[in-house]
Formats: structure tokens, sequence, C-alpha cells
């Protein structure tokens, strides 16, 4: 048969493109070419070429930032991962207890990020706080305001509160999606708690997993509102993050064309490192299907 | 191994259960013997899943006790009743290799590697798994999993029964012949209990020594496959067992004579007189076509099977089937059916009633 060829197919296409460029290309490609160039007050600018990634890239505060990131992100995925697939395990798998659960485990999602900021400053503070208070008469010498280990405790617990639930969610569902003659069949096969886990949900729970992993290390790459308030980058700058930095650079300082290259490195960052995780997982899949 | 008695038992997937429609299982009392092939025969939707999942400890029964021999096992969990269950649909461990996803049972009993590597060898050898069994079980074919399954089950030699819930139902046809044969064979050699779920009556009557037919949560007989077509129980066994099933046709019996439709039928053996819905039962290979005498017979269609054909018509409104040979004319006059009196069953309320002075 005759194969036809109709571009005006392309004219379908067009709602989208304008809509993608609007709420997109246009707006990063502003942020692309401000980091070419610097500016003087008013709306003067003129061309520097590299110079703005050259500099930021020998910049100390810079690494630093990223290095506290790094951590960070770590941190809370080493908590979050096992925390939130503990917590799913946990659930009622049906009943009106299940919904109660999900309810319950939902609400921290639903709070405003600002607000969980101040709930976790109020909560936290030692004079006053319900946390801070009882964990100081407990005679641990605690202020998150004054002391770096104290702060990065206190941002950790937060995100962990925060976020552990989106985890145990995405969890549960994985494992609810498991037919019960799996369980029926381990039971047979006189399984332990532990080899179910490990060889029924834990390979049935894979998929949401990676994304669980990539929707947190993305998110807690790029946190900003919760520590801001809460910590607002301190003491010193124990828990600048990259974004609070980036934030002081561009508006702080109003440095728009280091801050503009400062973004581009910040977003490439995050996605080569979503690009190689997903990848190399996607391979692993292949090679264990096909094998 | 043990022999398995069932006493009372019931079954009710409701919380509060209030009357028998609320019953998977309304009232089972069977003994499975030691050693013996069954074949548990019901049409979908009958309990026989709950019934399997009872015995091996998946359930607990609402009501009713299991006995191991004389051992009470009705609240004592799966891993103390050692029973070996292959389900419907195929359970693998995906990131296991075919070879551990066989040894795994054994691996958890705490068996000796050498006897596990052994046992793994031999069962993989019979159901044919040898060369796969180095590979990863997640990319295989549903057969080639469910056969895995069935390896899981069969793999372990002291348990006391092995049940099998229509574990052949994803397997092709010729597969499926090949696998029930090398389960005969395993059966013959180890002598397990063994108890094989299906709705196919072939299957039923080609794998097991006895079968047990069951309907809406009832045990309704359990025999030989002979004593099923001869002798069935009850009306469903009669309808369920056979292809056609049995002809029934109502009747009023008194004495040694069966009046149908104001038709006399001799039965040749006296029933006395009975009461409520009788009706008389014969199997379509033993009723005959003829000119003379018989039952008024109106043809309703005359199929040619090859080896067989097979007539189907009313009499006195009661549909008929006849099976009868190829080689056999019919012709325009044959609008009678005649029975064989020895051939025919009487069922009284759906259960069959036998003559008096026949034990
Ligand atoms: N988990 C369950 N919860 C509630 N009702 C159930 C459950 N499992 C089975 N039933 C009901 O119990 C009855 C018997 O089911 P069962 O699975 O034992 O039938 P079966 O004979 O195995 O049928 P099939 O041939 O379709 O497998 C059915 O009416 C079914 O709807
Ligand atoms: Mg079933």
């Amino acid at each position: 048969m005759e194969k036809t060829t109709n571009q005006r197919a392309w004219f379908l296409v067009l709602p989208v493109l304008i809509l993608v460029a609007f709420s997109s290309i246009i707006p990063m490609m502003t942020v692309v070419n401000y980091s070419f160039q610097d500016s003087f007050g008013g709306n003067e600018f003129f061309w520097v070429g590299l110079e703005w990634y050259r500099e930021l890239l020998r910049s100390e505060r810079l690494w630093d930032a990223l290095g506290r990131q790094l951590m960070f992100s770590s941190i809370i995925l080493l908590i979050e991962i096992p925390l939130g697939i503990l917590v799913a395990l946990a659930m009622p798998k049906k009943g009106w207890l299940a919904s109660l659960c999900l309810v319950l485990i939902a609400l921290p999602l639903l709070i405003p990020y600002n607000v969980v900021g101040m709930i976790w400053q109020v909560f936290a503070r030692s004079d006053i706080g319900l946390l801070g208070r009882v964990v100081t008469d407990l005679g641990f010498s605690y202020n998150y305001t004054q002391d770096a280990v104290d702060a990065w405790v206190t941002v950790v617990a937060m995100d962990v509160w925060h976020w552990t639930s989106l985890v145990s969610l995405l969890c549960y569902a994985g494992v609810r999606s498991i037919p019960s003659a799996y369980y029926q069949a381990a039971e047979i096969d006189q399984a332990s708690r532990w080899s179910v886990f490990r060889f029924i949900e834990l390979p049935k729970m894979r998929g949401v997993l990676i994304i669980a992993v990539l929707l947190r290390f993305m998110d807690s790459f790029m946190i900003y509102t919760e520590p801001f308030v809460l910590t607002g980058g301190g003491p010193g700058n124990a828990t600048t993050f990259l974004s609070i930095d980036l934030v002081k650079m561009a508006l702080g300082q109003f440095d728009l064309g280091p801050a503009a290259a400062f973004s581009l490195m910040y977003f490439l960052v995050i996605l080569l490192v979503s690009y190689v995780f997903y990848t190399v997982m996607i391979a692993s899949d292949k090679a264990e299907a096909g094998q | 191994m043990a022999s398995i008695t069932l006493q009372n038992l019931a079954h009710s997937y409701a919380p509060n259960p209030q009357g028998e429609a609320d019953f998977a299982l309304k009232e089972v009392n069977l003994k499975w013997g030691d050693g013996e092939a069954y074949a548990l025969l019901g049409p979908s939707g009958c309990g026989k899943t709950t019934l399997l999942n009872i015995m091996s400890g998946l359930l607990t029964p609402t009501r009713g006790r299991v006995l191991f021999d004389e051992r009470d096992v009705t609240a004592a969990p799966t891993a103390e009743r050692n029973i070996a269950q292959v389900f419907q649909f195929p359970v693998v461990y995906d990131t296991m290799s075919v070879r551990e996803n066989l040894a795994f049972p054994l691996r958890n009993r705490g068996v000796d590697a050498g006897i596990i590597a052994a046992r793994v060898d031999r069962i993989a050898d019979m159901i044919g798994l040898t060369p796969l069994l180095g590979k990863k079980a997640q990319g295989l074919g549903a057969d080639l999993k469910q056969k895995i399954s069935l390896g899981r089950g069969m793999v372990r030699d002291d348990v006391n029964a092995i049940l099998f819930d229509e574990p052949l139902t994803v397997i092709d046809p010729h597969l499926k012949w090949e696998l029930r044969t090398q389960l005969k064979a395993l059966h013959r050699e180890f002598g397990h209990t063994m108890v094989y779920v299906t709705h196919d009556q072939t299957e039923a009557l080609t794998f097991a020594d006895k079968v047990v037919v069951m309907n809406e949560g009832r045990v309704l007989q359990i025999g030989t496959p002979q004593e099923l077509f001869e002798t069935p129980a009850h009306r469903f066994v009669g309808y369920f067992i056979g292809s056609p099933g049995m002809n029934f046709l109502p009747a009023t019996i008194d004495g040694a004579f069966a009046s149908i439709g104001g038709e006399r039928v001799d039965l040749g053996k006296s029933y006395g007189s009975l009461e409520g819905a009788v009706e008389i039962g014969i199997r379509p290979e033993f009723v005959k076509l003829t000119s003379s005498n018989g039952l008024p017979l109106e043809i309703n269609r005359i199929q040619d099977a090859g080896r067989q054909k097979f007539v189907n018509g009313n009499v006195f409104g009661a549909e008929v089937n006849i099976v009868m040979d190829a080689s056999e004319a019919i012709d325009a006059g044959m609008t009678r059916l005649a029975i064989e009196p020895a051939k025919i069953s009487v069922f009284q309320d759906g259960w069959r009633v036998e003559p008096k002075g026949a034990e």
C-alpha cells in the first residue's frame, strides 16, 4: 500500500508547542540570556560570555552549598525510603482502619511548605516548643538556632515528617497490587516474614520505589521554603542549601548574571543525576528480564 | 502421611453469616484416604477452592473440624500441617532462578543442601525444566511459570497431601495431558494423597481413582468414575458427569412400575411408593430409538459426530438426548423411546433412591 504523507498533522501539535513555549522555553531562555551578560542598574546589559560560569566553578561558596545539598539528599533518602516501606507494610490492608490510616498519613502532604517550616520552628524551640522543651528537659543541650548539628537534625526531622508519607503511599499502592495467591503460596512454601518481603514484596515494589527515589531526590535537591523558614540557612551557613544560596544571590544581592548561571547549572545537575539513576535502573531491569 | 477427615465442615466468608445462603461451604463430611488420588469436581463457585484452603490451613472454617488421622488440626497453621498446594494461576518468585524457586520450600524447611539438589534435579527432569534451571523465573511464559509452581508443590517428599487447585488452566491442551501423566507417575512412585481440583470432567476422570463431586457448597457423591456414571447419588451428578448428561423424566412410582405421562414403564425392581418430586434418570447411552414400543418421542435434531449419532428430542415436554452408534440407521417411523430397565435410576427430591431389597 502507498504511504501517504500529510504534513498538516503538525498543526495539531501547535497548541501544545505554544503552551510549552510560554510556560517553559521562553522563561528558561531568558535565564540563559541573563547568564551570559552583566547588568548595571536600570536596564543596561552587556555580554560577558562564560565569565559567570568560570567564576562560579571557582567559588568555594557554591561547592560548599553543593556538598551540603548532596549530604542532605542522601541522609533523607536513607531515612525516608526504608521508613516509608516499613510504614506501608505495617498499614492495614482493608477495612475502615485502612482508609483512616491513608487519610492520617496523607495529612503532612497537604500542609503548605512554609507552614511546615513555621510548625517546626515553634515545635522545636527549646524554650516553648513541645519537642525542644522535652529534649532539653531530658538533659540534652539542644538549640537549633545556635548549634549546626542541632539545626541539621531539625531540618532532617522536618523533611522526614513531611515527606515519608509520600514514600509510604507509593509503596502501599505497590504492596496492595500483589495478588493474594502470592502470599498463600509463600505460606504453603513456609517462607519466613523476611523472605516474603525479600522475594515477593520488594520485587513488586521496585517500580514504585524507583519513582519514590527520583521524586524525593529531585524535591530534596531543590528544597527551599522549609529550611528557609526554619533556620534561614543558619546558624552561619550550616543549612544554606543550593536554592537558599541562589535566592540570596539573585534577590539579596541582585546579581542576575551569576544567579542565572547558577540556576542553569543547578538544573543540569538535577537532570543529570535523575537521568543517570533512571537509565541505570531501567538497564538493570532489562538485564534481569532478558538474561 | 495421614488420612484427612473433614467433620461437619462449613465456611462463610461473611463476618456474621445469617442463613444458608451466606455459606460458601454448607456442610461437608468427607474422608480422604491416605495415599489415594482424588479429583474434586464441580462447577465454578461451588466451593472447591474454599475446601482446599481449609485443608491446607490458609482458611479457618467457620464450623467443623479437620483431622489428620486422629489429630485435630482445625486451628493449626499451614506450617504445622505440612501440605503442598498448587494454585490456579502461576506464582513464581521473580527474582530467583528456576532452581532457587524449586529449592525454596525445601530450604525453608531446613533440608540438607545435598538432598535439595538431588530432589530439585529429579523433579526438574520429570516436568522438563532441566534446561531452564539456571534462568531467572521472571521472563518465562505462563505455562513454564505454572510448571515451576507445580514443581514447588511436588518437590517436598514428606508432605501429608498435595492439593492441586485447577493447576492446568493456563496450560495448553497437549502439555496438559503430558503434565497430568507426570502427576500420575509421581503419585504411583511416592504414594502421596493427592487432591486435584477441576471443573473439567475428562480431566477428573482420567486423573483420579476416586472422584468427589461438589455443587453449591455440598459434597454430593464420592466414588469411582464408574459409580458416578452408573449410580449417581444426586441428579446433579447424573447431569454433570457424562456428555450429554443424564436424561430426567418426571414420573410417579408405584412398586416396580413408573408412570410417565400416563405410560407405564417397567422398572424391574420395587421402590414402594414415593412422595415429593420424583424423577427417573436414564443415561443417553441406555435409551434406544424404536418404531414399535416405548414412550412417544418428538425428535428435534440429529447430529452425526463420526463415530456416534446424537439425537435430541422431547418426551412429554422433557428434553431427552440419545447417543447411538453411527452404524445404526434411523428411519422416519422411529418415534418411540425404549429404556433399558436395569439402567434406570430413581430420584426423589434430587437424591437417588435405592430399590427395595436391593442390598
Ligand atoms: N475471599 C472471598 N470472599 C468472599 N467470598 C468468597 C471469597 N472467595 C470465594 N468466595 C465465594 O465463595 C464461593 C465459593 O468460592 P470458591 O472459590 O471456593 O469456588 P470454586 O469452586 O473454587 O470456583 P472456581 O471453579 O471458579 O475456582 C463463591 O460463591 C465465591 O464467590
Ligand atoms: Mg477455585
